[in-house]
């Protein structure tokens, strides 16, 4: 008896689509067993590092989630941005604008109550963060600058903009470390749990995911944003305001980004430096993707990308791998569902 | 200092600041002409950087280097062309994905190849080349390296082929209209994994000349945006190799004159001089942002009905 199978461009059934992920995971693991080589190390024993040694503790498990923080929030900018067509890359300079102002703004309110305060420094860094989007989205609606170059070259001027706060007026007098000062007490974000890192940071991040999906889904603007993301001629024949939306869309999304600046320096750091973002703006790209530029996928995925850098850190220390490895799988993770994610589109039927 | 040799040290450097910009942006050329956005461009320079480092360390050999480079980018240019071309997503997206994974595997195996060092190691540059001796002006502005003289043949060579063989006009036709092209005869995919690979190997030749020509070492700072500039200045470049000549050598004159400036001891803080061409870049966007339009097909990916 001979079975014969042939691709059909048919939608996958359900059960293969929530395959999918799955399969992605288990050929980025596969393609890092190649670059594992290299190094000479077991891929098996850093796959356990990687994935399951995280969740074995609860300390640990909770790590994933002080490090998914910032990449939810910024995971969700770049899902409002992508699903609005308008291609924020600079989600890393926002975020480093909000982590400047909280960084600002968390010594100069330490007269203030917490619950003044610490609202005080999320406004700032929403307002900060939104602008520094406003410069690529008014070349891009005004002058018809692509959006991609400007907020990418964006990214660049605000470093040099926190090396010169903190190699002048930030530079600490006494020891000489290029780093802020230290935040006040009252601006520094409650613990969730005890005994772990786990902050308040955290809520505001799930928050971020919920207003993003109520603007997308809920909202008449957010109507305008996925008719825009969709198709901007369509979009323009329906009668929107394509330079508004995108305008919108853009300010929206930096400023959600820049709010991830704040959880990284009053939930962990009390300061800032020019190591303190892990590239998070660039990794929100990636959880957008992975997420289906939806806000409750990309929290999840966001979660995993968490996931991941907090792998690198324990395979890092245990096997002595550069730390590295953790943003290798995050791409090979993102280039891998990009391609598995066509297969949705295609079935596999037996031929009789 | 006089202003004679402050104008010919500006000249000099705005050649040796150029040439990585020359390359990156030729490489760009070839990918967009063919219709693909490649923002793969920034890690793959960064690629060329690491791989012409480690492999001239390794033999030796400076020329190696530069050879090994050229042949990782072109894979890394058809890495790009499996993404837009074969499986025809997003090229926004998989471009990053690729400077992310290529920024990212440059990394983690600069560490695992060097483990004993700290500080990553030198090596012996190539040596710059002065053919007009002790002559004035042309001596002081002449002290470039290979890699440099050599793009006075690649400038024209890239001209040629793209706008006087059949292979430039089969580039041009699937950057424009994939469909027509098809129906003339020409194989569209094909074409455009030759481009992408060219365009590939020149945008690491690019990040090499950093690594084993100017500087001799390697960092994870070397290319800090210098493919992002390159995305500009293919914008400003109108899209022809002669307007890549010269955006390069403005944008390298910016560069330049920013690292004199600096060494003057203007009193400004000398962040504002290493943020300039970044800034600059965006104005001169602005200005070029309205009048220009790139290869009609860049970012649709092409199906074959």
């Amino acid at each position: 008896m001979k079975f014969k199978f042939r691709i059909e461009r048919t939608p996958s059934p359900l059960w293969m689509i929530a395959l999918l992920p799955v399969f992605a995971v288990v050929i980025t693991f596969i393609i890092s067993m190649l670059i594992l080589q290299i190094a000479k190390a077991n891929p098996f024993e850093a796959f356990y590092y990687i994935l399951i040694s995280p969740l074995s503790s609860r300390t640990s498990a909770l790590e994933v989630l002080v490090k998914a923080t910032p990449l939810i929030l910024t995971s969700s900018a770049v899902t409002l941005a992508f699903a609005s067509g308008y291609w924020n890359i600079g989600a890393e300079g926002q975020f480093f604008a909000g982590a400047i102002t909280a960084a600002f703004l968390g010594t100069q309110v330490g007269g203030l109550p917490s619950y003044l305060a610490i609202p005080t420094m999320f406004v700032g860094a929403f307002i900060a963060g939104m602008i520094w989007a406003f410069i690529p989205a008014w070349l891009k609606v005004k002058m018809n600058v692509d959006e991609v170059v400007t907020t990418l070259l964006m990214n660049y001027v605000i470093l040099f903009f926190l090396s010169f706060l903190l190699n002048g007026p930030w530079r600490d007098p006494v020891s000489g470390w290029p780093q802020s000062p230290t935040i006040a007490d009252s601006a520094v974000l409650p613990k969730l749990l005890e005994r772990s890192r786990l902050h308040l940071g955290f809520i505001v991040a799930i928050l971020a995911i919920i207003f993003v999906w109520f603007i997308l889904s809920r909202t008449s603007l957010g109507l305008r944003m996925r008719a825009v993301g969709r198709g901007k001629d369509a979009a323009r024949f329906m009668g929107v305001n394509i330079g508004q939306t995108l305008f919108l869309t853009a300010l929206i999304s930096g400023g959600i980004a820049g709010l991830a600046g704040v959880t990284e320096v009053a939930g962990i750091h009390f300061h800032i430096t020019d190591a303190i973002s892990d590239g998070f703006g660039y990794t929100g790209i990636i959880g957008a993707t992975l997420g289906n530029l939806n806000p409750f996928g990309a929290g999840l995925a966001a979660i995993f990308l968490g996931l991941i850098a907090t792998g690198a850190q324990s395979v890092s220390r245990s096997m002595n791998l550069p730390v590295y490895l953790g943003n290798v799988v995050q791409a090979l993770l993102l280039l891998v569902t990009l391609s598995i994610i066509l297969m949705r589109n295609y079935s596999i039927k037996r031929v009789t | 200092m006089n202003l004679e040799s402050f104008i010919l040290g500006v000249i000099a450097s705005s050649l040796r600041v150029a040439t990585p910009l020359i390359y990156g942006t030729l490489g760009e050329l070839f990918c967009e002409r063919a219709g693909v956005l490649n923002l793969g461009i920034e890690g793959t320079m960064f690629m060329g950087a690491f791989s012409g480092f480690a492999i001239a360390y390794f033999t030796g050999s400076a020329e190696l280097g530069i050879l090994g480079a050229l042949l990782i980018g072109a894979l890394s240019g058809l890495l790009m062309g499996f993404f837009s071309v074969k499986l025809g997503v997003n090229q926004h997206v998989s471009g990053l994905g690729i400077t992310l994974l290529l920024t990212g595997l440059s990394l983690f195996l600069s560490r695992v190849v060097f483990p004993e060092f700290r500080v990553l190691p030198s090596i012996e540059n190539i040596p710059p080349w002065n053919p007009f001796g002790k002559l004035p002006w042309l001596g002081q502005i002449f002290q470039q390296y290979w890699l440099t003289y050599l793009l006075i043949l690649i400038l024209p060579f890239v001209w040629l082929l793209l706008f006087r063989t059949n292979f430039g006009l089969n580039i041009r036709a699937v950057g424009e209209n994939p469909e027509a092209a098809d129906g003339a005869g020409v194989n569209v995919y094909q074409t455009r994994y030759f481009a992408l690979a060219i365009g590939g190997s020149l945008m690491a030749v690019g990040g090499a000349f950093l690594s084993v020509a100017q500087l001799g070492a390697f960092s994870p700072g070397i290319i800090a945006g210098r493919g992002w500039v390159c995305i500009a200045l293919i914008i400003f470049a109108n899209w022809r190799p002669l307007g890549v000549l010269w955006g390069g050598l403005l944008f390298g004159g910016v560069f330049a004159l920013e690292l004199r400036l600096q060494t003057i001891g203007l009193k400004l803080p000398y962040e504002t001089f290493l943020a300039l061409p970044y800034i600059v870049t965006i104005i001169a966007l602005a200005f070029a942002g309205r009048r220009v339009t790139g290869p009609a097909a860049v970012l649709k990916p092409y199906k074959r009905e």
